[in-house]
């Protein structure tokens, strides 16, 4: 971005929530099913059917809620009316002036408080699918409307604008994506639309200014989309200002091909959605016991995982630079139960987070699935020399690959430890092939030393515990 | 002297082998095929899924089992009540071919109860209307008079219980829809409290002031079939989870010791002819032990035009599904916004419209607050006023209607003189309080009068033994011509 100026950004986050069924009736809610297959006279919005709000989608709204530190309330809902083929009834039930979650806040991984005005519950709409060669609406020659999503259960979370560049709304969208998975609320895949974010973006001169006039940025398919969308769009306002024009608020449309943000609508034709309270349904007014009882069923979160993972690693490892990636790789892929446990079994934390953040993460989907005992076990043979690391990391191959236990399979392919004899003969025949380096070694060339060591491993296949062999050397000079 | 009950005693025929369900349909058929032609209260008679229901009906029997307290008895549905497979229209274009692919509750109800479903009736367009003349599919005639309006909305239903084609039917309340056109057609009518009957599968004119409801030729047979329909339903979060007041076993309890106030605001501007038959029923309640006083609820005048502002704007957002895009009438045009407005421009009557256009201009940006939410304001202040006049009266007593059915056509041009057909019943919907209409006589032109009777929420079973007592006085009202012939 320009120098000169700073950004403003708030994010408006949706989440479909992980719901057997929908927000209002039985069908259920399940993504990529036949069109049309998961509906019913509520979510159809037929003539005659009435909702009811789905109790456990009002708990995964209030876990959301406690995720994000948030002042559970009483609520209403409200009916937002416009036509679009799409929307079964054409209004869509929404949460409105008096939303079940207000005033909480998201602390990003580098310490950065982003305040959450609202997280609010509404219903999802069916999908269209323009037929014709643009794909969208204008052009096509017909569209296909498919209601398996209509009335599958969504929080739309409102961070405040807090966010100053593209890195922290990165941020922001990457860690409330973790917030929703560990809550067990949502999926947190934007590729299949469980995760959708919308965009406010501003800009102005300085802080000290008041904010400038915003455009909301939609179709922002992934992370990265919403880093480069924001960054096109502050740079176009600027340009607009720099060069004495006004930003007109409007919504546009990002064109992820042409690397671009386009009208969609301004402010004049926006809609007049007519919000009144949704007569078909009751307040819900969760007492404060339910709401505990969520608070009470729900893992912890990243921030408290990642903390837990730094302080197991001690003043040293917490020295190291490479330990925060680690921790948030670990964290934001969900393995961090396989450090913890390790390290309670006595395995060096920094090698078991090395394994698990540099190994097992290339396949967190096994990983996580991994049986968290024969992990352990595996880092402990690695620890204890009888297996050297690369061993280690082939035998954590065959594991994420097809199961199995270490043992068995370090046996499978002849990665027994090395016997004591077998290493001191190694060793010599090693000094008599490579009599000039063992000279040098002899005179206190150091470097030379892990020369002889990988001769050795060489020899060995690998077989050899390096630390073992060192020794080894050590002892023979004396 | 016990309150007279056909119904039952039809039902209680059949559950003893007495009569065959079938037997009873096809006297119920023949009547309509005599008289329907005149008076049209069927959109649709359902004469073979009738039939076999009338079959189960006997086969129970025959298995020694119990159909239930409404065994064979015929019923008509009012026309925006959903059945399956059947068509619904609410006598609009715009549903055109729908069938519904479900029942809505109350037609669960009344099967389980062993009642026979024999036709869906006649209504105004999406029960806006006080005359039925604004169906799509001509108006129903009133059987006491086939010049007069029977009233509506449900006047199909009202029609189809004065005419003798059944002995029971449905019918729905959103500003007196059930109430004002059985007064008008000389039968029983009675909206329930908001919420003890299910309105899932009801079509939604007015969520927030919309209740099904019974029409009978006498109390007790409204009671009974209350009794059947009533209940929490766990289908529509507006259902009372709470025991919904059992009435048949109340009727027969009398008034001693009541207090019955006569309602001052609703027989301003009613007839003289009428109020003079509201008096005559306090006297009747009088002399049967109630105490009798002058009651005021001066909140209450300002009913009709907060109704006009919040049913046309629930209405506004309820008809919107109506676009063309999965069911009904389709007006095929070049783009999906031009369809919409062509189908709904074809679909929809002129007060459908008008309805839609007022309600979308009251939730509008900027005009809301005045309107829409003034309303609501004045609709709190009712319910307060209610609340007070309760603290004194077990009941209020006043007309169902300001005038006797009127002849068709004469306020089809003047809305705001239609909309006053509803003043005397509109208050109890916005309050969600219970209220019945009592044939009470006829008035000067020999019509039917309806007196009404009042409750606070739940007052169901007080209302009901009231109303029998206010039926035991009521003077003679000559059947109608037309349910003469067809029993000849």
């Amino acid at each position: 971005m320009k120098p000169g100026w700073e950004m403003v950004v708030g994010l408006e986050v949706h989440c479909e929530l992980k719901t057997a069924t929908k927000l209002f009736c039985g069908c259920p809610n399940v993504f990529g099913d036949q069109p049309n297959t998961n509906v019913c006279p509520v979510c159809l919005g037929l003539p005659g059917s009435l909702p009811v709000i789905n109790q456990r989608a009002v708990e995964l709204a209030m876990a959301i809620g406690t995720a994000l530190h948030c002042e559970i309330r009483p609520s209403t809902f409200h009916r937002k009316n416009y036509f679009y083929p799409d929307q079964a009834k054409d209004y869509q039930i929404s949460q409105y002036d008096e939303p079940i979650n207000v005033n909480g806040h998201l602390e990003l991984p580098d310490g950065t408080v982003v305040g959450i005005e609202r997280a609010h519950m509404e219903e999802d709409t069916g999908k269209t699918t323009h037929a014709g060669a643009s794909g969208r609406i204008h052009g096509a020659d017909y569209s296909l409307v498919d209601y398996n999503r209509s009335g599958v259960p969504l929080v739309e979370i409102v961070s405040r604008p807090d966010m100053r560049t593209s890195a922290q709304a990165r941020a922001y969208a990457s860690e409330l994506r973790a917030v929703l998975v560990a809550s067990g609320a949502s999926d947190g895949k934007m590729e299949e639309g469980s995760m959708r974010v919308d965009a406010n973006v501003s800009v102005r001169r300085s802080p000290d200014d008041p904010f400038g006039t915003r455009c909301e940025i939609k179709n922002l398919n992934s992370v990265r989309s919403l880093g480069r969308a924001i960054e096109y769009e502050a740079d176009r306002q600027i340009d607009l200002l720099e060069s004495g024009e006004l930003v007109v608020q409007q919504t546009r449309h990002w064109d992820e091909d042409a690397g671009r943000t386009q009208t969609l609508r301004s402010k004049e034709d926006a809609y007049d959605y007519r919000y009144f309270l949704e007569p078909d349904l009751v307040p819900l007014v969760p007492d404060a016991e339910w709401i505990r009882a969520v608070a009470d069923t729900m893992a912890p979160m990243p921030a408290v995982r990642r903390a837990r993972l730094v302080e197991l690693m001690g003043e040293e490892g917490q020295a190291r630079g490479a330990v925060v990636d680690q921790v948030a790789t670990v964290v934001d892929l969900g393995l961090d139960p396989l450090v913890v446990a390790a390290a309670a079994s006595g395995v060096a934390p920094g090698l078991a987070l090395a394994r698990t953040a540099n190994e097992a993460a290339n396949d967190a989907e096994a990983a996580r699935r991994l049986d968290v005992e024969s992990y352990v076990a595996l880092l402990s043979l690695e620890a204890d020399g009888s297996l050297t690391a690369t061993q280690s990391k082939a035998v954590l191959a065959e594991m994420l690959a097809h199961g199995g236990e270490p043992a068995a399979i370090a046996a499978a392919k002849g990665f027994e430890a090395m016997s004591e004899d077998s290493l001191v003969s190694a060793v010599a025949d090693t000094i008599s092939a490579f009599p000039d380096e063992w000279a040098r070694f002899c005179e206190g060339d150091e470097r030379v030393g892990g020369a002889l060591i990988g001769k050795v491993m060489h020899a060995t296949h690998g077989q050899a515990d390096g630390k073992a062999v060192r020794a080894e050397l050590a002892r023979r000079r004396g | 002297m016990s309150a007279p009950r056909p119904s039952a005693y039809l039902a209680n025929a059949v559950r003893s082998g007495g009569r065959s369900a079938v037997e009873v349909l096809e006297e119920s058929l023949a009547a309509i095929d005599a008289g329907d032609g005149e008076v049209h209260a069927f959109n649709l008679v359902m004469a073979d899924e009738a039939r076999a229901q009338a079959v189960a009906v006997d086969r129970t029997v025959a298995n020694g089992e119990d159909p239930g307290p409404l065994a064979g008895v015929p019923v008509a549905l009012k026309d925006n009540l959903c059945t399956r497979g059947v068509p619904t229209t609410c006598s609009s274009r715009i549903l055109e071919g729908w069938r519904p692919p479900y029942d809505a509750t109350v037609v669960t109800r009344l099967q389980r109860a062993g009642a026979v479903v024999v036709g869906k009736t006649n209504m105004d367009e999406f029960a806006m209307g006080s005359s039925t003349e604004t169906s799509a599919f001509g108006p129903t005639r009133n059987p006491h008079h086939t010049g007069r309006v029977p009233g509506g909305s449900s006047g199909g239903s009202a029609a189809a219980v004065a005419a003798g084609f059944v002995p029971l039917a449905l019918g729905s309340d959103t500003g007196g829809s059930i109430r004002q056109p059985a007064a008008l057609c000389g039968v029983v009518g009675m909206k329930p409290t908001y919420g003890t009957v299910s309105r899932y599968g009801l079509v939604a004119f007015a969520s927030s002031l919309d209740q099904i409801g019974p029409f009978a030729a006498t109390v007790a047979d409204a009671a009974l079939l209350f009794d059947v329909i009533g209940g929490h339903d766990p289908a529509d979060s507006t259902s009372l989870n709470r025991p919904t007041p059992r009435v048949l076993s109340v009727l027969d309890d009398g008034v001693a010791g009541l207090t019955v106030g006569v309602l001052a605001e609703l027989l301003d501007g009613a007839d003289p002819d009428v109020v003079a038959r509201v008096r005559q029923a306090a006297d009747a309640l009088a002399a049967a032990g109630a105490r009798v006083e002058e009651a005021s609820v001066p909140e209450v005048v300002l009913g009709l035009s907060a109704y006009y502002l919040i049913a046309p704007g629930e209405a506004s957002s309820n008809l919107a599904r109506y676009d063309g895009v999965r069911y009904g009438l389709r007006r095929d045009a070049e783009d999906t916004v031009a369809m919409n407005t062509a189908t709904r421009s074809a679909g929809f009557g002129a007060e459908v419209k008008r309805r839609i256009m007022l309600g979308t201009y009251v939730l509008s940006a900027g005009y809301m607050d005045a309107y829409y939410n003034q309303a609501l304001r004045v609709r709190t202040r009712i319910i307060e006023g209610f609340d007070t006049a309760y603290r004194r009266c077990d009941v209020l007593l006043g007309p169902t209607a300001p005038t006797t059915a009127f002849a068709l056509g004469a306020k089809t041009g003047d809305p705001l003189s239609m909309y006053l057909s509803d003043v005397c019943t509109i208050p109890s919907n916005l309050a969600g309080h219970p209220a019945i209409s009592v044939p009470f006589g006829p008035g000067d032109d020999g019509l039917p009068v309806g007196v009404q009777l009042l409750g606070p929420s739940l007052s169901e079973g007080t209302l009901f033994k009231v109303a029998a007592v206010v039926e035991a006085a009521a003077p003679t009202l000559a059947p109608p011509r037309l349910s003469q012939e067809v029993r000849a």
